[in-house]
């Protein structure tokens, strides 16, 4: 019993770090209709951006945190303004084409400048090296420390969605762009805003990741991203709270597999998951039928 | 008797089923000719042998998504099924009837997969295919790797594998490829996959039974592509399941995607030209990376129907291509 | 002779009733027309028809060759090879492709080679191909659109786009054809000439159709019967001239005040 409490502490950590990352997902799929496939890239932006504030700047957690997330949050609006926008009425493959080359660039690029040897993040110090037993369970500082900064995320997310101008702003043109703009609703500039949300947010989980993984490489965006698209599919696209639960159960599901199956099969257990919603119910768990009118 | 080796429809000028195969078999011999007196020394025929399988990936690619619409990123799973099935059946059978059995067997395995994945999955639109067709060659990458590990080696991959593939061969199968998918274009099945692209709803309203076309080109693709995978164990004698994933999916799509989505010669002119590039940039993967991210951003902003868009190379457009040509340089002087 | 009923047919999307319980008659050879306000629910009613939609509940029942069959619910490329075409509201043509090719693409039903022959390009697809190709031909002829076989469909000027939606309609060789308001966007004459062409299809392809239009002058010239749908119901069903003196129908167009000044 107590293996598996620990395993669902494990699973809560992962899921968190899908959740983050899922959330940019599916904010951004719901308003423009995109898979981002530079989102992970972003993340292990994110995660570089620690580790240089961190190891060269000698930086503190919290202000590397900070950092990381605003300069994602940069990252993602300039994609957007450079690749997505000019192509916003353009077919989706064409713009599902232009992602990816754009993941590409990044993944490459970021290889090119700071070689693919993975680095390690420094190692913790202080409250951060710290676990905490209650019973036989463990908990580490940094477990704690990701999940508490989730949840803290998510609530300012929520609050951001629901009670500010701006958060109306990014439902309204979800709905319908076009009568969002007939509104006065400048639809470039919410679109840009949740591109820095998202972006933000995968950044936080791109450093978070680096404290407790501790490696990094340039190419570590790519398997995490797809799964936490998959969380983001597994809530239902385009509904925030769906990638909340998406990426709790997707982390869950993969620390179950690990611990109690063979960890070789953990991917592919997600994927697997992923071909089963999108028989079975593409708009996911919280998610409603659309269909083409005709 | 004059053959005529040229045909004319409308303005259009195409060389005639004849006069294909005449220059098929001039290029047949010229470069057997060539290989033999050895001015086509290994190292340029390996690259020939890249530029082969690339044609047959593009090629047919190019019919599930550029053709019939249907995004694919999971191509490359199925030149895996076809590179590995080869490859164990002519480790055991080392006679070309054994490598020949090996690539039917890899096409018809990978066709046969085509249709297991293709059946739940082609129901999906746009991205979401994508991303299932990524998912369904993740898996086959892990099965190759984990699973399979007895029959694959796993992560270790095989070596040792008789090399079959010389210049007739890599001849046959690439011309073939391209000629048969040239055929599907041009027949029935061929236009109802065009029209379940071009608007899959009117086509279903006029009788087309969008799945059973759709299904039909997922699965002849995928059964070249495994054609493309045997051919590649047959001669680069050593396979991995790491070289056949999503990087090297995103390899096809760019050749595709740079040919022009919908253009068959267009396909075969990129994946020469693309050949070329990796060929030349070998030594700096990271920078072929980069640039092919690049490219993908670019024509998609700039020149979304690629090199080629759907039209095909006739000899028309040559003509005109060479007029154009000539034009600029007359009216400088 | 009848060809086509439907009985007590009823949509529901979510809460929206689109069409309910909507019954109709067609007899072999009829030119029906279907009108109404706009959002009455009939291109709702044709979707269903068609097999685009799957009804909540009621039946469609297609009389051919002495035997009857219940089609509702059916897919669309079944359903059309039962011999129900359609136009769409909006066009839908095969834009990227030419003239020449829609209407092949429609006829492909009729072609009996299979996969083999399409890789290798066998005597029976040869034959078979110009068949399709002579009758597509032939097809554009009758209707006047041959000398612009080869165009890309997306470069014909309006009025030829839709008359090639028609004709690719016709291409599938329908026992019913359902129009969805083939007038929409055109001027007097453009009308003038579709409202001949439409009769003139009936006569020489023998056919039903069954017509949705807003074009009152189309609608009183050609259609011999016509149901009003006003919010998703029958209200009424007759003769033009029975219709254009039906006070509910005239309520519904113009509203209440009109109808009782």
């Amino acid at each position: 019993m107590e293996r598996f409490l620990q395993q669902v502490i494990n699973g809560i950590s992962l899921g968190s770090i899908y959740a983050l990352i899922a959330l940019g997902y599916t904010m951004v799929y719901g308003i423009i209709k995109l898979i981002n496939f530079a989102h992970g890239d972003v993340y292990m932006i994110g995660a570089y951006v620690g580790y240089f504030c961190m190891t060269t700047l000698k930086l503190g957690f919290f202000p590397s945190l900070l950092i990381s997330m605003l300069i994602c949050a940069l990252l993602g609006i300039t994609i957007e303004k450079i690749a997505y926008k000019p192509l916003r009425d353009a077919t989706r493959i064409a713009v599902l084409i232009t992602a990816i080359g754009v993941s590409l660039f990044i993944e490459y690029g970021t290889m090119f400048f700071v070689k693919p040897d993975p680095r390690s993040y420094p190692p913790m110090t202080g409250f951060m090296a710290r676990s905490y037993n209650l019973g036989n369970l463990v908990f580490s500082a940094q477990q704690i420390l990701i999940i508490s900064i989730t949840i803290v995320l998510m609530i300012l997310l929520q609050f951001i969605v629901k009670k500010t101008r701006i958060g109306k702003a990014m439902r309204a043109v979800s709905l319908d762009r076009d009568a969002a703009q007939l509104m006065g609703i400048s639809v470039d500039k919410t679109i840009s805003f949740t591109f820095l949300v998202g972006s933000a947010l995968a950044g936080a989980a791109g450093i978070l990741v680096g404290i407790y993984y501790n490696s990094i490489n340039p190419l570590m965006g790519i398997i995490p991203g797809l799964k936490a698209f998959v969380a983001a599919v597994f809530g239902g696209i385009g509904i925030i709270p769906g990638a909340m639960i998406g990426g709790y159960f997707i982390g869950l599901v993969e620390v179950m597999v690990s611990g109690y199956g063979n960890s070789m099969y953990r991917d592919a257990v997600v994927f697997a998951i992923l071909i089963i919603i999108l028989i079975v119910k593409p708009s996911g768990l919280l998610g409603k039928e659309t269909r083409e009118k005709v | 008797m004059v053959k005529k080796l040229v045909n004319t429809t409308g303005n259009v000028k195409w060389l005639s089923p004849a006069g294909k195969l005449v220059a098929l078999l001039l290029a047949l011999v010229i470069v057997q000719v060539l290989i033999s007196t050895n001015i086509i020394n290994d190292y340029i025929f390996a690259t020939f042998v890249t530029i082969g399988i690339n044609i047959i990936l593009a090629v047919s690619l190019n019919l599930i998504t550029g053709f019939t619409g249907q995004f694919s990123l999971g191509h490359a799973g199925f030149m895996s099924i076809g590179a590995y099935t080869c490859a164990i059946i002519t480790l055991r059978y080392s006679t070309v009837f054994g490598f020949l059995g090996g690539v039917i067997a890899g096409a018809v395995f990978a066709a046969f997969v085509g249709v297991l994945v293709g059946l739940p999955t082609l129901r999906l639109k746009g991205d979401y295919l994508a991303i299932a067709t990524l998912g369904m060659a993740e898996i086959i990458k892990i099965l190759f790797r984990n699973v399979l590990e007895d029959i694959t080696n796993g992560a270790a991959g095989l070596s040792g594998i008789p090399q079959y593939v010389n210049w007739l061969w890599l001849f046959i199968f690439t011309a073939g490829t391209v000629t048969l998918i040239n055929n599907f274009i041009k027949s029935s099945p061929g236009r109802a996959c065009i029209s379940i692209r071009e608007d899959e709803i009117a086509a279903e309203a006029m009788g087309i039974n969008s799945t059973k076309y759709k299904v039909m080109a997922f699965v002849t693709g995928a059964f070249f592509a495994g054609i493309a995978g045997a051919i590649y164990a047959s001669y680069f004698y050593f396979i991995s399941p790491d070289l056949f994933g999503f990087q090297k999916s995103i390899d096809i799509l760019v050749i595709v995607v740079l040919g022009g989505m919908g253009s068959l010669s267009g396909s075969v002119v990129s994946a020469i030209l693309l050949a070329l590039i990796s060929t030349y940039l070998q030594s700096f993967p990271e920078l072929r990376m980069i640039i092919y991210g690049v490219l993908l951003v670019v024509i998609m902003l700039f020149r979304p129907q690629g090199i080629m868009g759907s039209k095909e190379l006739s000899l028309s457009l040559l003509q005109k291509w060479i007029q154009g040509i000539r034009r600029k340089n007359g009216g400088a002087a | 002779m009848l060809i086509l009923t439907v009985n007590k047919l009823t949509k529901t999307f979510g809460g929206l009733m689109a069409v309910s319980n909507v019954s109709m008659e067609l007899e072999h050879g009829e030119l029906v027309g279907l009108i109404g306000p706009n959002g009455a629910g009939k291109t709702t009613v044709f979707n269903l028809l068609t097999g685009i939609y799957q009804p909540t509940s009621g039946t469609i029942t297609l009389y051919r060759d002495e035997s009857k069959e219940q089609i509702q619910g059916l897919k669309p490329y079944t359903i059309c090879k039962k011999g129900i075409a359609r136009t769409f509201q909006n066009i839908r043509l095969f834009k990227d492709l030419t003239v020449l090719d829609n209407v092949r693409i429609a006829m492909n039903k009729n072609v009996r080679y299979g996969l083999f022959s399409s890789f290798f390009h066998t005597r029976s697809y040869s034959v078979e191909e110009k068949e399709v190709l002579d009758n597509s031909i032939h097809l554009l002829e009758i209707l006047k659109l041959d000398h612009k076989k080869d165009e890309l469909a997306k470069n014909l000027p309006y009025g030829e786009q839709r008359q090639l939606e028609i004709i690719r309609a016709l291409a599938t060789n329908p026992c019913i054809l359902l129009l969805d308001e083939p007038a929409a966007g055109m001027n007097p004459a453009e009308t003038a000439q579709l409202t001949e062409m439409i009769g003139w299809i009936r006569e020489n392809f023998n056919l039903t159709i069954l017509l949705i239009e807003h074009d009152m002058s189309l609608v009183m010239k050609i259609c011999e019967r016509i149901y009003v749908l006003d919010y998703g119901m029958v209200i009424a069903e007759g003769t033009p001239s029975e219709i254009k003196s039906n006070k509910r129908v005239i309520e519904a167009y113009l509203g209440e005040e009109m109808g009782n000044a």
